[in-house]
């Protein structure tokens, strides 16, 4: 024991190599912040050790304070731009670059080994530059990010000798057409997961296989577009101990021998408990994929939109064990009829529109909900884009499922009322927040007055993200949730009739939160000038899409769109002219 | 920065319509939400809003596209009745017609990455149609020389180079663009007309292509023009003029 060699001060009686073992078990990271703040001795120790970092905005703290506090840093997730961008809200070059982070992490001694990233701006450079600094790098996952090419990825490969996640998850990527596959070593032999699924162009098919060949720990393989029929029937002979797999293109005859080939194959990977892709797909050659499907716990069909609901509820038949559904609406309400009498330990499910662009028809309506929240009571997350709701559908809903962790609710009509009664859905949201007293993520959706506001306030108390659109009557329904939802993180707002006096009533609590996006809004220029004067703490952006000036705008006009969060370090200085600091 | 009207901006909405008459029109501005501030009146109360840009483009429905929007009384009440009536205009699309695209930006919340995966998808799927084989790119981004910010438009919502150019006018409203429809493709024909829209002051819209080159936009027909294009770019005529010995070549071939 080291009792003799070691300072120890008055309260703490365990040597910090003691702490520093107790504090590895504790891997929250909202458990390590609290640990951090007991005393200083601790607040050092876990200072040291501790490796990884959530920065759920990455303008709250600078680069080089982030290596300053934690220089142990080896596991870093990062997020940029607001969840709206995701739609289109926010314009290009808004900002959430990674290079900065890379320069700095690369100018210390920083031995990153993972990068988790959201919705940010990489560019090459900073993939070279990656793939350059860290001898240890591990995993790299981008999700919803943008601004890189496969030259990038080709020094991500080349690079990173121990290699094992590269990940890249609905990202736009500029192709130059497949070598950088080809760039991946032959003493690589480390990868675990490798999903290239966004990838728009063509891959050099034998590198894959190759690659494949070699790597004996690869659990994850997730194809795109570009992969044929034959090359995925390879693949699974070579890799039958795959956990989840992501097909590319799934189109063969099925009479001919390499469907047989495939057959044979995909009986053997035993061990596949996630299925996706099916970009492309030819429904005749989905029977193959059947024995496989008694052991998956993941399906995401939602990209394939080649499959009819009939093709769809044969195959959900053979899946009784799953827990998350991902899939087009087109399968209807019948076929989420299906869902509910099959996949009884369903947790989370997720129905996408097959015609986002028509704002006119969706496949589904409350009814394929209500089936599934008769069918599957262990159901805690939902994302339902559907043409119609009714009140008494959402309070049947309230009281099937009651566990609700995440419930995004998106009727297609924005402003539709209950189609029976034509009232508001209030009741029906209002129900859901009753009844689900664990729920951190809301979405609304519908005909919507301030009631609905009331409610969460009054009931949504582990609320932590508000997603409102087109709702409200007046400033109270925004008052009645910055009041009521203690617990409230992330809020972001669009079209609605908040203002002025909803925003400037209790500035302080935007300190308790990471961020608040309203656009289209009543708020006005004056009023956000006075929140980012009386809040230095806070970063209040306007981004301003007209040819306006800031000389010209008058502070009592509206803007278009705000977005303030909390922040360390001040202005950011990667602003682009349109954002306005104020 | 009306530097010469080369376009008519669209006062009664751009390429595929729905009926703009004058009852859905007014009505259409009547049902903006209003703000009822509480004791009626507040600060905000006389102030002209001005919203051109989310006006003419984030707006509900495409029925109207007026971008003026003067004095409307804040202390509107009926914001029940504004909702139904909302409500009712959006389904009072006539069903015969086809189906104008709902033009609110960002809605449905659906991320553009998966927009164009199943626009993609569904081109795939109906290889029956004799047009569009191959990848269509959908939303490209468009820039604009002197504007502070890019933009993205889906190419696929478009049907010729007139929709194009007044969805265009209505993002960058400010500026005029050099008109590239029917009539702009005959002007590109028109070796002096093109000389002279080059030298004018006015905007000129260009692409670059698959294969990196920067062309005029109007050169090709729509649907090879939607195939090849990356991203457009709206330049000032007289940076443009670099282009045209390319336009003016093709133009030489063509007659």
């Amino acid at each position: 024991m080291f009792w003799g060699s070691r300072k120890t001060i008055d309260m703490n009686y365990f040597p910090d190599e003691v702490l520093e073992h107790v504090f590895d078990f504790i891997t929250s990271h909202k458990d390590r912040n609290s640990v951090s703040l007991v005393c200083k001795s601790w607040y050092k120790i876990e200072k040291y050790s501790r490796q990884r970092v959530f920065l759920g905005n990455c303008y709250s703290i600078s680069p080089e304070r982030l290596i300053a506090r934690f220089p142990g840093l080896k596991s870093l997730i990062l997020k940029g731009k607001p969840h709206f961008a995701d739609f289109n809200l926010v314009p290009d070059d808004w900002g959430g670059f990674l290079y900065p982070w890379i320069k700095a992490m690369a100018k210390s001694r920083i031995g990153l080994e993972e990068l988790r990233l959201k919705r940010m701006v990489v560019s090459d450079e900073s993939l070279e530059l990656l793939s350059e600094s860290f001898p240890n790098f591990k995993s790299l996952v981008l999700v919803s990010c943008e601004g890189f090419t496969t030259d990038g990825l080709a020094a991500i490969a080349a690079n990173c000798r121990f290699l094992r996640e590269l990940d890249l998850q609905e990202n736009e990527v500029e192709d130059h057409r497949g070598y950088w596959l080809s760039c991946f070593p032959g003493s690589c032999t480390s990868l675990v997961s490798l999903n290239f699924a966004c990838l728009k162009g063509e891959i050099n098919l034998a590198s894959l296989e190759r690659l494949v060949a070699r790597s004996p720990n690869l659990k994850s393989l997730r194809l795109n577009r570009a992969v044929p029929f034959d090359t995925l029937q390879r693949l699974l002979i070579r890799a039958p101990q795959l956990v989840d797999l992501g097909t590319g293109s799934y189109i063969h005859d099925p009479s001919s021998e390499a469907y047989n080939k495939l057959k044979a194959a995909i009986q053997n990977c035993n061990s596949i408990r996630s299925l996706s892709g099916f970009l492309e797909v030819a429904p005749c050659c989905m029977p193959a994929i059947y024995p496989i499907c008694e052991n998956l716990t993941f399906l995401n069909l939602s990209y394939a939109a080649g499959l009819q609901s009939n093709e769809l509820t044969r195959l959900i038949h053979h899946c009784r064990k799953l827990q998350r559904l991902w899939i087009l609406d087109c399968i209807g309400d019948k076929g989420l009829g299906v869902v509910a009498s099959t996949c009884k330990e369903l947790q989370e499910l997720r129905v996408f529109p097959s015609d986002p662009f028509d704002a006119g028809n969706a496949a589904v309506t409350e009814e394929g909900l209500v089936l599934v929240s008769e069918g599957c009571p262990k159901l805690n997350s939902l994302l339902y884009f559907c043409q119609q709701m009714t009140n008494a559908a959402l309070i049947t809903v309230a009281k099937n499922c009651t566990n609700f962790i995440r419930f995004r609710l998106c009727i297609l009509d924005p402003i539709k009322p209950d189609p029976v009664t034509n009232q508001p859905l209030d009741e029906g949201f209002g129900a859901i927040v009753r009844s689900c007293k664990g729920l951190k993520r809301l979405s609304l959706s519908g005909l919507l007055t301030d009631q609905v506001f009331y409610y969460i306030g009054m009931y949504a108390k582990k609320l932590e993200m508000l997603s409102i659109a087109f709702a409200g009557n007046s400033d109270k329904g925004m008052l009645y949730v910055l009041n009521g939802c203690k617990k409230l993180r992330k809020l972001e707002i669009r079209d609605c009739p908040f203002g002025d006096t909803a925003l400037l009533e209790d500035m302080g609590k935007y300190e308790t939160m990471r961020s608040l996006w309203m656009s289209t809004c009543e708020v006005t220029l004056g009023a956000c000038k006075v929140l980012a004067k009386k809040m230095p703490s806070l970063n209040v952006e306007i981004i301003n899409e007209s040819e306006q000036t800031e000389f010209n705008l008058d502070d009592r006009q509206k803007v278009d769109k705000m977005y303030l969060y909390r922040t360390l370090v001040g202005h950011r200085k990667d602003a682009p002219e349109f954002v306005w600091l104020l | 920065m009306e530097v010469g009207l080369k376009m008519a901006l669209k006062g009664g909405g751009g390429g595929d319509h729905v009926g703009g008459c004058e009852k859905e029109k007014m009505g259409f501005e009547e049902t903006e939400l209003r703000l009822g501030l509480p004791g009626g009146g507040g600060e905000g109360g006389e102030v002209v809003r001005k919203r051109g840009f989310s006006e003419t483009v984030d707006l509900k429905l495409n029925l109207s596209s007026k971008p003026e929007n003067s004095g409307i009384d804040p202390n509107d009440e009926k914001l029940t009745g504004l909702n139904k009536e909302k409500n009712l205009l959006l389904s009072a699309i006539d069903p015969a017609k086809p189906p104008a695209k709902a033009q609110v930006v960002g809605w449905p919340p659906v991320r553009s990455f998966r927009k164009n995966m199943l626009a993609t998808a569904s081109q795939k799927s109906s290889s029956d149609e004799s047009s569009g084989a191959g990848e269509k790119v959908a939303f490209v981004k468009v820039s604009m020389d002197g504007a502070p910010y890019l933009r993205k438009v889906d190419l696929r919502m478009y049907t010729s180079y007139h929709q194009l150019s007044d969805a265009l006018a209505k993002m960058f409203s400010s500026f005029t663009i050099g008109n590239c429809g029917s009539q702009g493709v005959k002007d590109f024909m028109n070796e002096s007309k093109l000389m002279d829209l080059l030298n004018g002051s006015d905007y000129v819209p260009t692409y670059e292509d698959k294969d990196g080159d920067w062309m005029l936009v109007g050169d090709v027909p729509w649907e090879m023009f939607v195939e090849s294009c990356k991203r457009l770019r709206i330049m000032k005529g007289t940076e443009a003029i670099g282009l045209a010995p390319k336009a003016v070549e093709k133009c030489k071939k063509r007659s």
